[in-house]
């Protein structure tokens, strides 16, 4: 697999916590999602299943992370990330990156919809059901960019 | 060959002498501790105690408790993380921590460290390559603040820099490895050994204990000796001598209860996830409000003291009149049957609360696979040897019934050992085994084996 790092060399690999939220054990995609954001060029700090906010957000905050990936497979996402900007915000973490991907909601519900009820809550990217590793790779390494350069413009 | 090895406490100076060769304690005595004049003179009482024996000894090596022992503040970033990681540091190094701080440092926690007057302060917070924010903030503070505090700087590696620039022309300043390097793993070796390097060149002298260096080495404070006799009798020396496995050692004082346990204590089962920090092996706690005279009072507040009070038929009233009385003199020894029993049911009661908060809990969760459980903390459940140590102990004609307090009872939320065997550290050595560990761990290990006795009934 081609790795390739979002900086140069010369800087260390920008911190991520990854991680499976509320009372969720599905563990194995949490594995390949460890894997592949590091060899993407990531330092993932892996808190693995059942994950609180409050768990995220220390860990964010102690390891100076960028972005905070939340996973959620059992369709609770929705109840268990309720406040999860805004604790970001009380911790002090405003400008972290917050992704979320996964069976979101029971059912089957128009995809859309889902996406734009967790835009709402303060999530940056939001990706369905079956979207690749490697589109939240990009995005992310997009979004950091970005930053960067809008950093740069003030 | 005979080592004197000295325990200079607050209150009491003891001593214990030791044939190498024969593998054999010689004697032990104790005097008055006298750091308020010169602490040679009650080292000198007890030695003549010992009479001739005491002659021709290769070295004395000396531990030391005296004056409030080694003071010490811990400050890191989360409460849970870096703040917990440096708390563990620091008592692992035999400290005692008088107050841990976390965040930033406001200037009313400043005026708070102050007042606490430490004799160490540890600054800790980010991993490495982590949050440099909290712990810049805080080293300002610090030099703004407390200019003359002793300080030891263990956290995040990219922020050493700029501290030293922080804390230029800082007298007191020693840097060290993080505590926590990556996110939940802990390095406590290296604060550890700063913080006894600390104690030995700065803290030894300003108590006044310079003046016994002709006479004696002083190497440590006396809970590190008992935490490296500890780990000594638990691992033993690998390729020569096997020790006794995994273990948990009460030693019940006058002001507190000190726990320390050697075991890893990681989740048994699959359906249990540890949750915080993974607390390491070898394992101090020391319960700053338990003891059994200066703090006796606070045990009345505890449910474990009243169970056991209900059980053995003492009136609760005359518990009350008991540790008032003890408060006022912590001198003070039973005198009667009925005091003796107020006495055990104390320690008992200390017991169960120090090893209770040592040890780890779980939480119970659900989700759709069914049951879970959370544990913080470490899993002692299976640990079949706790060990007493500490004059309450030893010296109590009932020790059994003192150490059953360790023993996990029905409903209680604690992992404590589920069914131990109990032992007694029978002429109060861990102290000076952990000394004399320093010259020969050998000897030292199996003196322990000789006297650490199971407690039969």
């Amino acid at each position: 697999m081609k790795t390739e790092t979002p900086n140069d060399s010369s800087t260390p690999p920008p911190t991520i916590v990854l991680g499976v939220i509320g009372a969720d054990c599905h563990a194995v995609g949490n594995r390949i999602l460890e894997r592949l954001f590091k060899d993407g060029g990531f330092k993932v700090v892996n808190l693995g299943v059942m994950v609180s906010q409050e768990e995220f957000i220390s860990a964010a905050i102690e390891t100076g992370a960028r972005a905070i990936l939340v996973s959620s497979l059992y369709g609770h996402g929705e109840m268990d990330c309720q406040g999860f900007r805004e604790k970001c915000s009380e911790a002090g973490l405003d400008e972290i990156l917050l992704y979320i991907g996964g069976n979101l909601v029971v059912g089957k519900t128009d995809f859309s919809l889902v996406r734009e009820k967790f835009l709402k809550m303060g999530f940056d990217q939001v990706f369905p059901p079956g979207a690749a590793p490697e589109e939240g790779i990009a995005a992310l390494k997009e979004d950091l960019a970005r930053r960067i350069v809008a950093k740069a413009g003030n | 060959m005979k080592y004197l090895l000295a325990d200079i406490g607050s209150t009491f100076t003891k001593l214990c002498l030791a044939d190498v060769e024969q593998r054999t304690v010689l004697g032990t005595t104790i005097a008055p501790t006298t750091v308020k004049t010169d602490v040679n003179q009650g080292v000198e009482a007890a030695r003549q105690k010992l009479g001739k024996k005491a002659e021709d000894v290769e070295a004395t090596l000396a531990c030391s408790s005296a004056a409030g022992g080694l003071r010490m503040v811990a400050v890191g970033l989360i409460p849970n993380l870096t703040a917990e990681a440096a708390r563990l540091a620091a008592l692992g190094a035999g400290g005692k921590v008088v107050e841990t701080f976390s965040f930033l440092l406001t200037e009313a926690d400043l005026g708070r460290i102050r007042a606490l007057r430490p004799d160490i302060l540890l600054l800790s917070g980010g991993t490495d390559g982590g949050d440099v924010k909290h712990i810049l903030h805080n080293a300002r503070q610090i030099q703004n603040h407390l200019p003359d505090v002793p300080l030891i700087v263990a956290g995040n590696r990219s922020a050493h820099d700029e501290i030293r620039r922080i804390l230029d022309g800082r007298r007191e300043v020693w840097f060290v490895e993080n505590v926590m390097p990556d996110f939940k793993q802990l390095r406590l070796e290296p604060a550890r050994e700063a913080i006894r390097r600390v104690f030995l060149e700065r803290i030894v002298e300003a108590k006044g204990l310079t003046r016994l260096c002709d006479r004696a080495r002083i190497l440590m404070p006396t809970p590190e000796a008992v935490f490296k006799a500890a780990v000594l009798l638990s691992k033993g020396i690998p390729n020569s001598e096997k020790g006794m496995g995994e273990l948990l050692i009460v030693d019940i004082g006058g002001a507190t209860t000190d726990v320390y346990s050697c075991a890893e204590g990681a989740p048994a089962l699959a359906t249990v996830r540890q949750r915080g920090l993974r607390e390491p092996c070898e394992k101090r706690t020391v319960e700053a409000d338990i003891g059994m005279r200066h703090t006796a009072s606070h045990l009345l507040e505890e449910p474990a003291l009243k169970e056991i009070i209900r059980e053995n038929g003492a009136e609760w009233e005359e518990m009350q009149t008991w540790t008032q009385t003890l408060t006022g003199n912590p001198g003070r020894l039973p005198q009667s049957e009925k005091e003796q029993a107020m006495d055990t049911a104390l320690a008992s009661a200390a017991c169960e609360v120090a090893v209770g908060r040592h040890c780890g809990r779980w939480e119970e969760a659900f989700c759709p696979d069914g049951r879970f459980y959370f544990q913080d903390g470490k899993d002692l459940s299976n640990v079949r040897r706790v060990i007493g140590s500490g004059g309450p102990i030893v010296n109590s004609k009932t020790p059994r019934a003192i150490l059953a307090g360790a023993k996990k009872k029905d409903g209680e939320p604690a992992l404590k050992p589920r069914d131990p065997n109990y032992y007694l550290d029978t002429q109060y050595l861990l102290w000076a085994m952990g000394l004399l560990a320093e010259v020969d761990r050998a000897a030292a290990l199996e003196i322990m084996k000789k006297n650490i006795l199971p407690l039969t009934k």
